[in-house]
C-alpha cells in the first residue's frame, strides 16, 4: 500500500528551476517511486524535465504518491522538504 | 572582405583570428554505421560535461555565490535526466545519426516544451536546456572549449551563455562579435567589465567556415570586418595604435585632480552595480562611488536577501573605498526591474507604477532590513544613503522617520553605525525638480538621475525604441531641469551631482561646469575621459 500525502505550493514563483532541482535531488535519495500529481498531470519526481514540465504554480494542490521499500521515511522527509522549499 | 554592421557596446579595436562558438541548431547530420559506438561517445561527452559542471559549480560558488552556483546543479540534473538521455540514445539507435545531431534534436524538443508553457519564467528555461546541450555538443566535437584555447581570438557566436563566458580565460579573448543580444545582454556587460571591444546584434549568424580567418572588431563604430584586405587592415592597425596611445594618455591622468584651468573642482565618482565592480573603480581612479545600485542583491536572489548578506556586500564596498564616499541607492525595484518574490502585480504603466521608494514606504518591513544593513556597514567607511523616485517632501519625512526608527533600534542594541550618515535623494521626477527648494532643506544632497528625468520630463518611455528622436536628453527642457535643481541645491547650501548616463556625455561637460554641478558619477570606464575634458578647460 503506497503512502500518499498532499501539499499546496505557497512559493509565489511556483515550482521554478531551483526548488525543482532540489526536489529531484532529494527524491533520488530514495528507492521508492515518487509520483507527483498536479490536477491530473503526473510526473516522476526523480526526473527534472518532468517535474519542471508540470509547471506547478502557487496555490496548486499536489498529490504525492510514494511506493516502495522506504516509502514511510521518504514520505515523511519529503513532506518536511516541501514545507521548507515550496 | 565582408562587412557586418551591428551595435558597438564596448569601445576599442580588436584584430585577430576568429573563433566561432558553435551552438545548437547548426549541427550537421551524419549517418553512423555503429550506433552503439556513437552512444558510447555520447556517454563520454556526458561524463566530461558532468565534471566541467561540477568544477564550474565550485568556482561559481566561491566567486559569485551559492545562489548562482545552484543553476549548475540543475544543469547536471538535466544532463542525467532519463527522459533526455533516452531521447538522445533512442534517436541515435533508431535513426543511425551522429550524437551531435541527436543531442541537438532532443534539446530542441525539450526547449519547445518549455517555450510552450504559459509562465514567462518557464519559457526562459528553454535557454538552460540549450546551454546544457551546447556543452555536450562542444564536448562531442574537437574537445576544444572556449576556455581552453592556445591562441588569443575574437569570439563570434549567436549570443554567449553565462556558462560559456564563466570559463573563458580573459587573456585569450581579444573581442566579441555576436549576431544577437542587446545593450544589457550578458555579452555586453561582460565585455565592458573586461575592457574588450564588442559588437552585438549583427543579425547574421556566425559561419563555421570563418573559423581562423582574420577579423576586425570596431567597438566604437559597431563594425565587424571579416577577412579584411591589406589596406583596411593597415588603416585599422594604425587606429588600434592610436586608440591604445589614447588609453595610455588617459592612464597618465590617474592621481591628477579633476579641476579646470580656472580652478573649478568637480568630484568625479563612479557608478557600480556590485562589489566586484570596484576593480574597475580602482583601475580608473574614481574618487568615490556616486551610485551603488543595490538592486543586484535583490535581482540575483530567489528570496528577500537577508540583512547579513546585504551587510557583507555594503561593508566590503565601504572598506575597500576607505575614506572615499560610497553612496548607496536604496531599493529601486519595479518598472523595468522585476523580481518574482516581491509578488508585484502586472501594471499597465510600470514606469508610473508601484516602484522604488513607493514600495519601501508601504512595505517598511522590507525597507528596514536594507537600512539596518546599510547603517551597520556605515561603521566601516564613508557611506551615504540615497532615496530614489522622490516626488514630495512628505516621502522624505516618512523615509526619515523609518531611518530614525532603525537608528534607535541599533542604538538600543549597542550596534555601531555612523550617527551623522548623510541622506540624499535622487532627482528624477519633474515633481522633485519643482519642489527642489523645499526638498533641499530636508536632505544632505541631490543626485540627478538623468535617464528617468528625461523619460518623465519628455513623456518618453525609455524602453520604446521608436522614440529615438523625441527622447533627447539634450533637450532644453531636460537641461533646464538640471539647472533649476543645481540652483535650488546651492541656495540651500547642499551639494548636487548627476549619476545618470548624461553625466558621462562629454558634449555636455561644459554645460555642467557652467551650471556649477559639484559631482559627476559615471561608469568606471568614463572617469578618465571626463577628467580629461574637465582638465582641458
Amino acid at each position: 500500500m503506497a503512502t500518499e500525502f498532499t501539499f499546496t505550493i505557497s512559493d509565489p514563483e511556483g515550482m521554478h528551476a531551483r526548488p525543482a532541482g532540489r526536489l529531484v535531488e532529494e527524491a533520488q535519495k530514495y528507492r521508492s517511486s515518487i509520483i507527483l500529481d498536479d490536477n491530473g498531470t503526473t510526473a516522476d519526481a526523480k526526473r527534472i524535465f518532468a517535474v519542471m514540465a508540470l509547471g506547478a504554480k502557487q496555490g496548486d494542490v499536489i498529490d504525492v504518491t510514494v511506493d516502495g521499500p522506504d516509502q514511510d521515511k521518504a514520505a515523511e522527509e519529503l513532506q518536511a522538504f516541501f514545507k521548507e522549499n515550496l | 572582405m565582408r562587412e557586418l554592421k551591428g551595435t558597438g557596446v564596448s569601445t576599442g579595436i580588436a584584430i585577430g583570428p576568429i573563433k566561432v562558438l558553435e551552438e545548437a541548431g547548426q549541427v550537421e547530420r551524419r549517418t553512423v554505421d555503429d550506433p552503439q559506438a556513437e552512444i558510447e561517445r555520447f556517454h563520454q561527452a556526458q561524463q566530461v560535461s558532468m565534471d566541467q559542471l561540477a568544477k564550474l559549480r565550485e568556482d561559481t560558488a566561491a566567486r559569485i555565490g551559492e545562489d548562482k552556483a545552484e543553476l549548475f546543479d540543475t544543469h547536471r540534473l538535466m544532463l542525467k535526466d532519463p527522459d533526455y538521455v533516452e531521447g538522445i540514445e533512442g534517436q541515435i539507435r533508431s535513426d543511425k545519426v551522429n550524437a551531435e545531431f541527436a543531442v541537438d534534436a532532443t534539446a530542441q524538443r525539450f526547449a519547445d516544451m518549455f517555450a510552450a508553457m504559459d509562465s514567462p519564467y518557464m519559457q526562459a528555461r528553454a535557454a538552460d536546456v540549450k546551454d546544457v546541450s551546447r556543452r555536450l555538443i562542444d564536448n562531442l566535437g574537437s574537445g576544444v572549449q572556449a576556455g581552453q584555447q592556445d591562441q588569443a581570438t575574437i569570439i563570434m557566436a549567436s549570443d554567449l551563455a553565462p556558462s560559456q563566458t564563466a570559463q573563458m580565460d580573459p587573456s585569450q579573448v581579444l573581442g566579441f562579435a555576436t549576431s544577437q543580444g542587446s545593450a544589457n545582454s550578458h555579452t555586453a556587460i561582460l565585455a565592458k567589465t573586461m575592457g574588450l571591444p564588442a559588437v552585438i546584434g549583427l543579425g547574421q549568424s556566425p559561419r563555421p567556415e570563418d573559423q581562423g580567418l582574420t577579423a576586425i572588431v570596431d567597438g566604437s563604430q559597431g563594425l565587424v570586418l571579416i577577412d579584411p584586405d591589406e589596406e583596411t587592415l593597415g588603416s585599422y592597425e594604425a587606429r588600434q595604435r592610436e586608440y591604445r596611445e589614447r588609453m595610455q594618455r588617459l592612464q597618465e591622468l590617474k592621481g591628477k585632480p579633476t579641476r579646470t584651468k580656472e580652478g573649478q573642482e568637480v568630484h568625479l565618482y563612479a557608478n557600480i552595480g556590485r562589489p566586484s565592480d570596484l576593480d574597475a573603480v580602482e583601475a580608473n581612479d574614481a574618487e568615490g562611488v556616486g551610485l551603488f545600485r543595490s538592486e543586484f542583491l535583490y535581482l540575483e536572489s530567489d528570496d528577500f536577501p537577508t540583512e547579513e548578506f546585504q551587510f557583507q556586500a555594503y561593508k566590503e564596498v565601504a572598506q575597500r573605498m576607505g575614506d572615499k564616499p560610497v553612496i548607496i541607492r536604496t531599493l529601486d525595484i519595479g518598472a523595468d526591474k522585476q523580481v518574482g518574490y516581491f509578488g508585484l502585480k502586472q501594471e499597465a504603466n510600470p514606469a508610473l507604477g508601484y516602484r522604488a521608494i513607493r514600495i519601501c514606504l508601504t512595505r517598511p518591513e522590507i525597507f528596514k532590513v536594507q537600512l539596518r544593513a546599510i547603517l551597520r556597514a556605515s561603521a566601516f567607511g564613508n557611506i551615504a544613503i540615497m532615496l530614489p523616485m522622490i516626488t514630495s517632501t512628505t516621502e522624505v519625512d516618512q523615509a526619515r522617520v523609518i531611518i530614525d526608527q532603525v537608528k534607535s533600534e541599533l542604538r538600543g542594541k549597542g550596534v555601531d553605525f555612523r550617527e551623522d550618515i548623510q541622506v540624499g535623494i535622487m532627482i528624477e521626477t519633474p515633481a522633485s525638480v519643482i519642489m527642489a527648494p523645499e526638498l533641499a532643506r530636508k536632505v544632505d544632497f541631490f543626485s540627478i538621475g538623468t535617464n528617468d528625468l528625461t523619460q518623465y520630463t519628455l513623456a518618453c518611455d525609455r524602453q520604446n525604441p521608436n522614440l529615438g528622436q523625441f527622447a533627447d536628453p539634450h533637450s532644453p527642457a531636460v537641461l533646464r531641469m538640471i539647472h533649476m535643481t543645481v540652483d535650488a541645491a546651492h541656495r540651500a547650501g547642499i551639494w548636487c551631482g548627476i549619476c545618470g548616463e548624461l553625466g558621462a556625455d562629454r558634449a555636455l561637460t561644459e554645460t555642467f561646469l557652467d551650471d556649477g554641478l559639484d559631482e559627476l558619477s559615471v561608469s568606471p570606464a568614463s572617469v578618465l575621459p571626463v577628467r580629461e575634458v574637465i582638465r582641458s578647460r
